[in-house]
């Protein structure tokens, strides 16, 4: 079995990823990176959270290396393993470690999804010890002053199974995010789709109305990624209707009832 | 079912045992020559319906015989059916004479029957009508159904019509229910109700000439208003509300008065203010019909539920208010103590930067130059009180002092479940649930009220009492549990995993040398078998079970519950008891997100012989708690001691088919259903109920305890 190496190089963002600042959050991380502290990023799903890590990224000039945490996720699946070439074993280091060993920041999206076990590896990195103990190598790395450690969750999950526990959120700074408002969000819209302003506008106002369904029958309301969807749709001649539907409505719930009201909410707007 | 047709002498000697002629003294040949000249399908059919009406009410079943012919000519046997179960329903519900009225009064069947088919109806149409009216901005609203059938609001509820159709088909009928909701939320949204709050306004509306027409005229001149707003805000709902219009026949020609006060009212600056004004520009008679959709004005009903709103959020407001300036003031002074405020503190509301035209966006308060964070409960309410005014009215602002206002005053008042026998009887805090009548083979709606009723702790010495004595016992059953507990199973020989799996390689590594193809199977991954089980103990509390039987429950819910905890299943324990279908009482002993605890040890202490057993209602109130929990393993366990039997009709065969049917419903649902009883005689009714294989007889109630642990052990393995 071939696994693919990672190449942290390969992850240097050369053109600036679009975000727009919504208050200081890029200044507090510029700050903590500096202190060399690790970053927590709070916030519901398709806020931002990960266009800001590729953003933050590219401003600090760092590599990014991302791990889109999993129920399955190992604790070797971050550090390494050892792997067969050739008739023998090879030490293969994991995303974590090659991060590490080459200063780049390492991004462990939704983090709560991963096992128990597994978020207490990065525990050493997390505070000042800032070290990568790799137990089946019998060595420690200790991580160069470029690397930074950061993660993410959405504490609108209210299951008890996927909280953050407090000595894993403990040890870091934490950025919280929100939906932008009204007139920021529809501005992102048209920024990456190229749609016209007046849909834009119509789009968030239908995402308002998804939102004010949270709690009476929808988990979630339209994330910011969800109206970027649609909108890019619409730009390819998708009827707004249709593209609110699939990109969004679908995408929130399969309950009929709801599915309906939706429909009827994004045919009454455009 | 085909062959000849029946005779007259058939067909009499069925209706001679369905009437129970020799008491009841119907004539049954009346109804049979009608019926003789049927088809032989059509009068099985008829015997077939009248049998089962019968089992209700046999004066029922005589006159829908007499009438079923007449029915059948009319409808086909689907609809006939319907027919005959509405009158049976409201047998149920209003009694004898309504149900008569709705056999005998066919035609008026008939007719509704067509609206029905092409209308739409509220009750259907509710579960979309309601997320789309809250999804509108604004305050939360509800929908009910009207008793006038008309299309109102008193600003916190849209009452609409039970059945709409006015249009052919049903999809444009159920658009006119959509544009009602909007039309009326945009009346709240707008500031329509505000004549209510304003003198000035109020005394322009009604005037001394004040008539009906002054409304009316007040109503189409704020509907110019309103439809230009949901112009601007739903443009999509608006195209669909004028081809309603023109579906309705409602376009008429304009006066050029009227066009003229359109042109102001279509303004996006234009206020209720205006629509007042231009009343007296125009003429009764410029009047456009009112259409469809917009309804009529309630303004009374208003006052009441306006008036109550403003008194009881003002209040919220305020204290809201005084509880963030205190919480400001605490993370000043980083100061545990409590602080009090002075009811001079006034908050200011931040200019806006932006210029908004939706009213409902949340704006924001300083205190003392300072950004003040809002709770989501405080949004709402600024929300809510900015729909009423326009804006925070600024005695709103003002922090209220200590003790000014009592919270509780404006709670509404909720009835006590526990007092439903003193005074007058009620039915809030209830639920309602079906009841299958196996004669007449259909449902009555609606029909149990159950209660949830709290067990309150003692905590005497029954629990350790029970832990001692069977302490052997709860050593043994500990052991087996543990056993079943999912752990971390290394598996071997896998594509992927956490590590290497030594053996597996080394034979690897020999096949390849040998030059066999060498297998990618060689790590080892540690894999937890996770137990998804829900499952709820129901026990029974009937008055049968007083003495040794309810300490053998007891003592099996200690010893089990101590034993779930090792297995970390997810379980919920229901008692259950009552008298005749109006007192169903389920009692809460532990819930599926209660810890097991000294309360919980101590509600089990206390579980007391009640009344009767009525067990259809209790199955089908577990399945609706089942429906609330997401587990691949539902199973409901019942700890009986008879068959169900009630204080009234709930016995023998009605009663067994009943709890049959909640069984069928539970299973269809996908929870797995199993008894546990000490009645001897429960073979002979068990089988038939729960399925051959899914109860089990214990002859000695002393060994219920342990017995009930190790069936548990044996279901879920």
């Amino acid at each position: 079995m071939q696994s693919k190496a990672l190449k942290p190089e390969e992850y240097f963002i050369k053109d600036e990823p679009y975000y727009q600042s919504v208050g200081d959050e890029i200044k507090i991380f510029e700050a903590a990176y500096k202190q060399k502290l690790p970053i927590l990023l709070k916030g519901p799903t398709g806020c931002g959270k990960t266009r800001f890590m590729e953003h933050m990224a590219w401003r600090l000039k760092r590599p990014l290396i991302t791990v889109s945490c999993h129920d399955d996720l190992t604790a070797s699946d971050l550090v390494g393993r050892f792997l067969i070439s050739g008739g023998e074993t090879v030490w293969v280091d994991g995303p974590l470690a090659r991060s590490v060993r080459n200063g780049a920041i390492c991004y462990l999206d939704e983090i709560v999804e991963a096992r128990k076990d597994t978020t207490v590896v990065i525990h050493p990195l997390a505070d000042d010890r800032r070290v990568l103990p790799m137990e089946k190598v019998g060595e420690i790395i200790e991580a160069t002053p470029d690397f930074c450690l950061a993660i993410s969750y959405n504490p609108g999950y209210q299951s008890v199974m996927k909280d953050l526990k407090q000595s894993t959120r403990q040890r870091f700074v934490a950025l919280e995010f929100d939906y932008p408002d009204a007139a920021l969000e529809a501005q992102i819209i048209v920024k990456e789709t190229a749609i016209d302003l007046a849909t834009a506008h119509q789009l968030v106002k239908f995402a308002h109305m998804t939102r004010d369904l949270k709690g009476s029958g929808l988990d979630e309301g339209a994330s910011t990624r969800l109206l970027v969807h649609a909108a890019k749709l619409i730009h390819e001649d998708i009827a707004p209707v249709t593209a609110c539907k699939t990109a969004i409505s679908q995408a929130l719930t399969d309950d009929s009832d709801m599915l309906n009201a939706m429909n009827e909410l994004s045919s009454s707007l455009f | 079912m085909s062959g000849q047709k029946l005779t007259l002498e058939e067909i009499i000697a069925v209706f001679d045992i369905c009437f129970e002629v020799e008491f009841s003294f119907i004539k049954s040949e009346e109804p049979a020559q009608l019926i003789v000249k049927q088809s032989r399908s059509n009068q099985d059919f008829i015997l077939n319906l009248t049998k089962r009406i019968a089992a209700t009410n046999q004066e029922l079943a005589f006159q829908f015989a007499m009438n079923s012919s007449k029915a059948l000519a009319a409808m086909d046997q689907h609809m006939v059916k319907a027919w005959a179960m509405t009158a049976t329903d409201n047998y149920d519900q209003k009694g004898l004479f309504p149900a008569m009225t709705v056999i005998r009064e066919l035609d008026n069947f008939v007719h509704t029957a067509h609206i029905n088919a092409c209308g739409a109806v509220l009750e259907e149409e509710i579960s979309v009508l309601l997320p789309f009216a809250q999804g509108l901005s604004g305050r939360k609203l509800k929908i009910v159904e009207a008793t006038d059938s008309q299309t109102y609001t008193d600003t916190e509820t849209l009452f609409l019509p039970a059945i709409t159709a006015l249009l052919e088909e049903s999809k444009d009928n159920f658009l006119i229910y959509k544009a009602s909701v909007a039309f009326l939320w945009a009346q709240i949204q707008c500031g329509t109700f505000r004549v209510q709050l304003d003198p000035a306004l109020n005394k322009q509306l009604f005037v001394s000439d004040y008539t009906e027409s002054h409304t009316q005229k007040f109503l189409a001149l704020e509907a110019v208003r309103l439809e230009a707003y949901i112009k601007r805000e739903l443009p999509g709902l608006y195209r669909d509300m004028q081809m309603l219009k023109q579906k309705t026949g409602e376009h008429s020609e304009l006066s050029d008065d009227w066009k003229q006060v359109t042109k102001k009212l279509t303004n996006i600056k234009a206020s209720v203010e205006d629509t007042l004004h231009c009343l007296n520009l125009i003429d009764d008679n410029d009047c456009p019909a009112p259409c469809c959709y917009q309804g009529t004005l309630k303004l009374d009903k208003v006052d009441a539920v306006m008036q109550k709103r403003i008194k009881k959020e003002k209040a919220y407001f305020r204290v809201a208010l005084s509880e963030l300036a205190i919480d400001a003031k605490k993370n000043d002074t980083d100061d545990a103590v409590e602080t009090e405020i002075d009811s001079n503190k006034k908050f200011n509301v931040k200019p806006r930067v932006h210029e908004q035209t939706d009213v409902s966006g949340v704006i924001e308060l300083e205190l003392d130059g300072e950004l003040m964070p809002l709770p989501e409960h405080v949004k709402q309410l600024i929300t809510s009180i900015i729909v009423d005014f326009g804006e925070i009215p600024p005695e709103h602002l003002y922090a209220a002092g200590p003790g000014e206002y009592d919270l509780k005053k404006y709670d509404e008042k909720q009835l006590d479940p526990n007092d439903v026998w003193q005074g007058t009887y009620h039915e809030e805090g209830a639920e309602l649930y079906n009841e299958w009548n196996f004669k007449r083979q259909h449902y009555h709606k609606s029909w149990c009220v159950l209660r949830e009723l709290e067990i309150k702790p003692v905590y005497d010495d029954f629990v350790e009492t029970t832990l001692d004595k069977y302490k052997g016992l709860l050593k043994s059953l500990r052991h087996t549990f543990e056993i079943l507990r999912g752990e971390d199973k290394l598996l071997k020989r896998q594509v992927y995993g956490d590590d290497i799996d030594i053996d597996a390689l080394v034979e690897a590594w020999g096949d390849a040398k040998s030059g066999m193809e060498m297998t990618n199977r060689v790590f080892t991954k540690k894999h937890k078998v996770e137990r998804n089980v829900a499952v709820i103990f129901m026990v029974d509390m009937s008055g049968s079970t007083k003495g040794w039987i309810n300490d053998a429950e007891r003592e099996s819910l200690i010893l089990l519950s101590e034993v779930l905890q090792i297995l970390g299943d997810r379980f919920a324990i229901y008692g259950f008891s009552g008298m005749t279908r109006k007192r169903c009482e389920s009692y809460k002993i532990k819930a599926f997100d209660e810890d097991y605890n000294e309360e919980i040890k101590g509600r089990i202490a206390n579980i007391k012989p009640q009344d009767y057993t009525r067990m259809g209602v209790f199955i089908r109130h577990m399945t609706r708690l089942f429906s609330e929990v997401d587990a691949s393993t539902k199973l409901l366990i019942t700890l009986s001691d008879g068959k169900p039997d009630d204080y009234d009709t709930y016995r023998g065969e009605y009663g067994v088919e009943d709890t049959r049917q909640a069984l069928y419903e539970a299973h269809r649902d996908g929870i797995h259903s199993y008894c546990i009883t000490i009645d001897e005689q429960a073979r002979d009714y068990l089988p038939h109920m729960y399925g051959a294989a899914n109860y089990s007889v214990i002859s000695d109630v002393a060994q219920l305890p342990l017995k009930v642990s190790d069936i548990y052990r044996r279901l879920t393995t």
